[in-house]
């Protein structure tokens, strides 16, 4: 199939349907809103199920209805929104039924504003509601990944009888680029053996997330994590570029490692030696491969559209064997190559800091902005 | 005389209903929902649509609904059940699907999922208990207690100046074009439970002929948090809730007049 010219949103809801997605439900919210009015079109047009909520807390019940058939289905929403989902995120874990969910990240906290931000790195990959569980976090940095990472939250998605989210911004979801689309997939003939369908000539089937039972409810727990060491096993995915012979490397996800990425070449062409890790999986994070990394640099700086929510990870993952930097920009304000060049370069002119957080330091030279 | 044959000389009159499963009940003496469950097995039953069907169990004490309908269920967050409902519906558009809520869930928590689903015109049924409380955390105000009806979060009896005054559900969700067909009946007496019964077997006929949006109201008693015996409790359900929540047809739509039951 050639490649179109494709605005994020609507090449993430046309890849959606060609994965074989049966059941869409979603409120308008910008800067997601294209997503939902492709589906409202699309989907009637396959003859598959669509219905514009009142509400995100509907559209995620609504979602966690459908999902409990076994059939593919799938919502979309930007941060507020995606607040609002977090029950239904919860409970959908707890009955341990899949679904594919699309946060399209703007500005906050509260209702912030409509530019791109990597904001809710804390809620979706940290977060997610109560109880003790993780979903599968995909953070595209183009609209092919994005595509090509819709599909996949799909197939992962049952694979693992989890939730996916593709965590995209913005930026992401509004801008046009050269992207392929998938083939049409048939849709799903066979169901598993724990879809609550109504089909007759055998066992009632249920579906919950209540266990009165608290040694019942720390099974359910222990069988939910013990999934997700198989998936922190089997599905780490992350990026490299120019580490081979780098001594120091940035760490950053989605479109702030995209930009990072302007930023490396930038340095490479000064003679710096820097290269960059970009997490594809930002849930399961690529810890090893960050803690291994870490171990062969001089410095690392991490780089995010946020105040350093994936930084604590990036720390956690290093634990203290390299001199770790933070570059951010925040509510909705996109760091340029240069910023992130500059935050490089004072990295390396040092002295390198002993003792204080690396976000202390960040928000210390970042008080220009008040 | 052996036993067995005994058993083949007497007629069965009445039964556990196969939309039944045989098990002990949570619910408390008295209370009511069981008569509601057991209406809905018996429409089941004779529609024969038990494996047909997907109900959509809520929060509240009729948490574990599904542990009594030997039927397909899933289990909503509190007030989601008719989101949950409109998924299963929407992606199974064939099958009989339910959701079983109390007034809390429904009328509180949840009253933005059932307002729209009815908007919808969604071809789902809705059987909704109202007990004028919180059963399941212990008795406290919910949208339908009355004035002045004490609860442990209205101690002093629900005063309107300050807590409001009740949600009549079926008058306010009979006014949108979606609802096909919005009845209050009561579980107080037997006359009163027969014609529950026709309403909710007129429901399921309005999901089986595609009218969209239908709904049952049950009025049911709760001694255990009323603190009256289940007798004094049919008699205030009879003498306080019926003249507030009056009894009757608050929607039928033409083609649901049709239907004979």
């Amino acid at each position: 199939m050639a490649k179109q010219l494709l605005k994020g949103n609507i090449a993430v809801a046309e890849a959606a349907i060609r994965a074989g997605v049966q059941a869409y439900f979603g409120y308008p919210i910008t800067p997601q809103t294209e997503l939902l009015e492709w589906m409202s079109a699309r989907m009637p047009e396959e003859g598959r199920a669509f219905v514009q909520a009142e509400s995100e807390l509907a559209a995620i019940n609504m979602v966690y209805g459908a999902a409990c058939t076994g059939r593919r289905v799938m919502t979309s929403s930007s941060s507020p929104g995606m607040s609002l989902m977090m029950e239904g995120i919860s409970y959908m874990a707890g009955t341990e039924v899949p679904a594919v969910l699309v946060d399209v990240m703007r500005g906050g906290p509260g209702l912030g504003n409509i530019q791109p931000s990597q904001s809710d790195y804390n809620q979706i990959v940290h977060g997610g509601g109560h109880g003790d569980f993780h979903m599968i976090v995909l953070a595209p940095c183009s609209v092919q990944e994005a595509v090509d990472m819709t599909v996949l939250a799909f197939d992962l998605a049952e694979k693992y009888r989890s939730l996916v989210t593709v965590l995209m911004d913005g930026s992401l979801g509004q801008m046009m680029e050269a992207a392929e689309l998938p083939p049409m997939q048939p849709l799903k003939k066979e169901f598993p053996e724990w879809a609550v369908d109504g089909v007759p000539g055998r066992e009632r089937r249920l579906l919950t997330s209540i266990y009165m039972d608290a040694p019942a409810e720390e099974v359910t727990n222990m069988r939910l994590l013990n999934r997700w060491n198989k998936i922190r096993e089997n599905e780490i995915r992350y990026k490299q570029y120019f580490l081979d012979d780098a001594e120091y490397a940035i760490v950053g996800f989605g479109s702030a490692g995209r930009i990072a990425l302007s930023a490396v070449r930038q340095l490479r062409a000064q003679g710096v030696k820097i290269g960059l890790l970009r997490p594809i999986t930002v849930s399961p994070f690529p810890m090893e491969a960050v803690e291994t990394l870490g171990k062969r640099m001089k410095g690392m700086l991490v780089v995010e559209m946020n105040s350093g929510q994936m930084l604590d990870d990036v720390i956690l993952a290093t634990h203290g064997s390299v001199p770790v930097e933070f570059y951010g920009r925040t509510g909705g304000v996109v760091p340029l190559p240069d910023e992130i060049v500059n935050a490089v370069q004072r990295m390396i002119a040092g002295p390198v800091a002993t003792s204080g957080h690396p976000r202390d330091r960040w928000i210390k030279y970042m008080s220009f902005i008040n | 005389m052996t036993v067995p044959e005994l058993d083949r000389e007497l007629e069965a009159v009445y039964q556990r209903p196969d939309a039944l499963t045989d098990s002990n009940t949570h619910y408390c003496p008295g209370c009511t929902h069981g008569i509601a469950h057991r209406l809905i097995a018996e429409v089941v039953d004779e529609m024969g649509i038990r494996e047909k069907m997907v109900g959509v169990a809520s929060v509240g004490c009729s948490v574990f609904a599904y542990n009594y309908f030997d039927i397909d269920f899933v289990q909503a967050p509190h007030g989601r059940a008719p989101a949950m409902a409109t998924g299963v519906k929407r992606v199974l558009p064939d099958r009989f699907v339910i959701t079983y809520q109390g007034d809390g869930d429904m009328a509180s928590i949840g009253m933005a999922e059932i307002v729209h689903a009815a908007a919808r015109g969604e071809n789902i049924t809705t059987i909704f208990i109202n007990n004028t409380n919180y059963g399941m955390t212990g008795g406290q105000m919910a949208p339908t207690t009355l004035p002045g009806q004490k609860t442990t979060s209205s101690p002093n009896g629900r005063d309107v100046e300050t807590a409001g005054y009740p949600i009549r559900a079926s008058e306010m969700l009979a006014k949108l074009d979606g609802a096909s067909y919005i009845a209050r009946r009561s579980l107080h007496d037997p006359k009163n439970i027969r014609l529950a019964k026709k309403a909710i077997r007129t429901a399921f006929e309005v999901q089986k002929r595609g009218l969209g949006f239908s709904m049952v109201e049950l009025l049911s008693i709760c001694p255990t948090n009323w603190g009256m015996t289940p007798r004094q409790s049919l008699q205030w359900l009879e003498e306080k809730m019926i003249p507030y929540y009056q009894l009757g047809d608050y929607k039928v739509n033409p083609a649901v007049a049709e239907i004979k039951i």
